[in-house]
């Protein structure tokens, strides 16, 4: 379980993330929602150590993420932020199985290369596996550093808008996976996510915020209301039943 | 890339090696080696000034192809090296301190204090790189040529003062000439130091993908950041107390061998080194010959073909240099 209590970040005068307490359960996947400027990243940002809160704790399993070792916490969480600029020429396979960092320090192991090809092959990358990054579109790119991340074979997985530079069948592709990721592989996945019917369509739990400040959570039928989305987006939005599912016409 | 042509690369450079023994002033063949009048002059030529040039070439080279690489991961930027981040400049203010405080200091103190200079310079390069809004790629150097141009001044101002000028020249412009048996033997601490390097190089490797990145991965950054800079500036401040500065070899060679095999420095380093130090063996070559029996300094050829391969890696790489 990752245990949130009162965490805060504040910059010289204002305010980014406002005391915010939660509780994310193990297994499933657990998605954050909200308005741009809201929070969500720096909240992704400091559960995942890599940015220092102001004030309050996270706990992943009972260790504090600013007090247990990095490398202790690199087997138990990895997160993906939206805004990677690796200059570095590396092959998808090069990078793949630097997510056996923590484990091997280097020295990769005939299981750390099975669970590089397994993580390659998890998300279609066989034929782009000696390919350089640099020359990969975004979309595959993309799903390359989410293969390095299940490499890294953490029981949390953070990510940060991981349906950017997506085209919509990889998009559906991608939450496809991490869905599988939740029920097969008994992953708990952490999302930030920006279209509010990915996030009702696929996650078990939805947390939405604003101005800093968590002001709901629940299970998506609790957040897929007329109420809970206005109170989030300042926007009144349709939600209509499709097929069992809640979705948000929102294009109008 | 297979051993096979990592053993042939190595063989190239051993003939380089060997060229480079026999061309000089002095006559030096195996015939003069073999034979009982001459035998002991060409001896002693080799043992005194062949084989230290030789050598030093070999070390200074592949060290400074080495320090180019682990600046630009440390960086994530193409273009810095030693001589575009301050760190040059830097050492040899170092070094001129200590020559006009400390003249009677050893070779060993000498080095260390240049490379506690470089080691400040360098850090103050990448703290305002921190400060300093990055719009593009070119800023990096930039600020950093900029940085290498106020320590300059200021050390150009001293040596102006204290008559010193012919020295710190000797210092900015690499020269193998001088080199004798005896005062070359520093550049085996900067060879050791690219030795550390390889054993750390999935760690820099990681560091090259970014602070966030690294952490993700349980790397120590900031330690990584620390020791490579540490390399970097020792290895600075060797080559120029030795030999004196070997311009663009830390940009050229890095970025010829990331295009053609890529960034994992566990892989790319003995390319980087071999090619380091058969570019410069070749441009020492070339420096000796052209004008034989004079000598052209290896900084001035360094510096024509450095600029024109640079040139060219900007114009064919452009996008992937981003």
């Amino acid at each position: 379980m990752i245990e949130i209590s009162n965490i805060r970040k504040a910059y010289a005068d204002t305010i980014v993330v406002r005391d915010v307490s939660l509780q994310i359960p193990r297994r499933g996947i657990t998605s954050i929602i909200g308005s741009n400027g809201a929070g969500k990243s720096t909240l992704l940002s400091m559960i995942s150590r890599l940015t220092p809160m102001t004030a309050g704790t996270v706990t992943v399993d009972g260790l504090d993420v600013t007090k247990t070792p990095s490398d202790v916490l690199a087997k138990r969480l990895s997160i993906l932020r939206q805004d990677y600029r690796i200059g570095s020429r590396l092959t998808v396979r090069d990078l793949v199985e630097f997510g056996r960092y923590p484990y091997s320090k280097g020295r990769l192991t005939a299981e750390d290369r099975s669970q590089a090809d397994k993580a390659i092959g998890f998300l279609g990358l066989e034929a782009l596996a000696d390919r350089f990054l640099d020359e990969l579109s975004g979309g595959q790119r993309q799903r390359a550093y989410v293969a390095m991340v299940l490499c890294q074979d953490t029981d949390y997985v953070l990510f940060d808008e991981p349906l950017n530079n997506l085209d919509m069948r990889h998009a559906v592709g991608m939450m496809k996976l991490l869905r599988q990721a939740a029920d097969n592989l008994e992953k708990t996945i952490v999302l930030v996510l920006h279209d509010i019917n990915f996030a009702s369509c696929y996650s078990d739990y939805i947390v939405a915020m604003r101005d800093g400040v968590l002001i709901r959570h629940g299970s998506p039928d609790e957040i897929m209301t007329r109420e809970a989305i206005r109170e989030v987006y300042d926007m009144d939005v349709d939600i209509r039943d499709i097929d069992g599912r809640r979705i948000a016409v929102y294009y109008t | 890339m297979p051993v096979k042509h990592l053993l042939l690369a190595a063989i190239t450079i051993t003939v380089l090696a060997l060229i480079s023994l026999l061309i000089g002033g002095g006559d030096l063949s195996l015939a003069a080696l073999l034979s009982p009048q001459e035998g002991q002059y060409a001896a002693q030529i080799l043992l005194i000034s062949r084989i230290p040039r030789t050598l030093a070439l070999i070390l200074a080279g592949t060290a400074m192809a080495v320090a180019g690489t682990i600046m630009q991961m440390l960086t994530r930027n193409r273009f810095v090296e030693p001589s575009t981040a301050g760190t040059v400049e830097s050492a040899s203010l170092g070094l001129l301190i200590v020559t006009l405080f400390a003249p009677e200091a050893s070779v060993i103190v000498k080095m260390l204090v240049a490379a506690g200079f470089a080691l400040a310079g360098t850090a103050l390069f990448l703290r305002i790189l921190r400060l300093v809004p990055l719009r593009s790629v070119l800023t990096v150097p930039l600020v950093g040529i900029m940085l290498g141009g106020i320590i300059g001044a200021v050390a150009n101002f001293i040596a102006y003062r204290f008559d010193l000028l012919q020295s710190l020249n000797a210092w900015t412009t690499g020269d193998f000439s001088g080199v004798l048996r005896g005062r070359y033997e520093l550049l085996w601490i900067a060879f050791a130091l690219t030795l550390l390097a390889y054993l750390a190089a999935d760690r820099l490797t990681l560091a090259g993908m970014g602070r966030d990145f690294a952490t993700n991965l349980g790397l120590r950054y900031r330690s990584v950041v620390s020791f490579g800079l540490v390399i970097v500036a020792m290895v600075t401040a060797t080559i120029v107390v030795t030999v004196g500065m070997l311009p663009f070899l830390g940009l050229v060679v890095p970025n010829v061998v990331s295009l053609l095999m890529g960034d994992n420095m566990r892989r790319s380093l003995p390319w980087i080194a071999m090619l380091g130090a058969g570019l410069v063996l070749v441009c020492d070559i070339v420096g000796r010959v052209v004008y034989y029996p004079y000598e052209i300094p290896i900084g001035t050829i360094m510096g024509i073909v450095g600029s024109a391969l640079f040139l060219l890696l900007l114009l064919k790489g452009r996008e992937r240099l981003a």
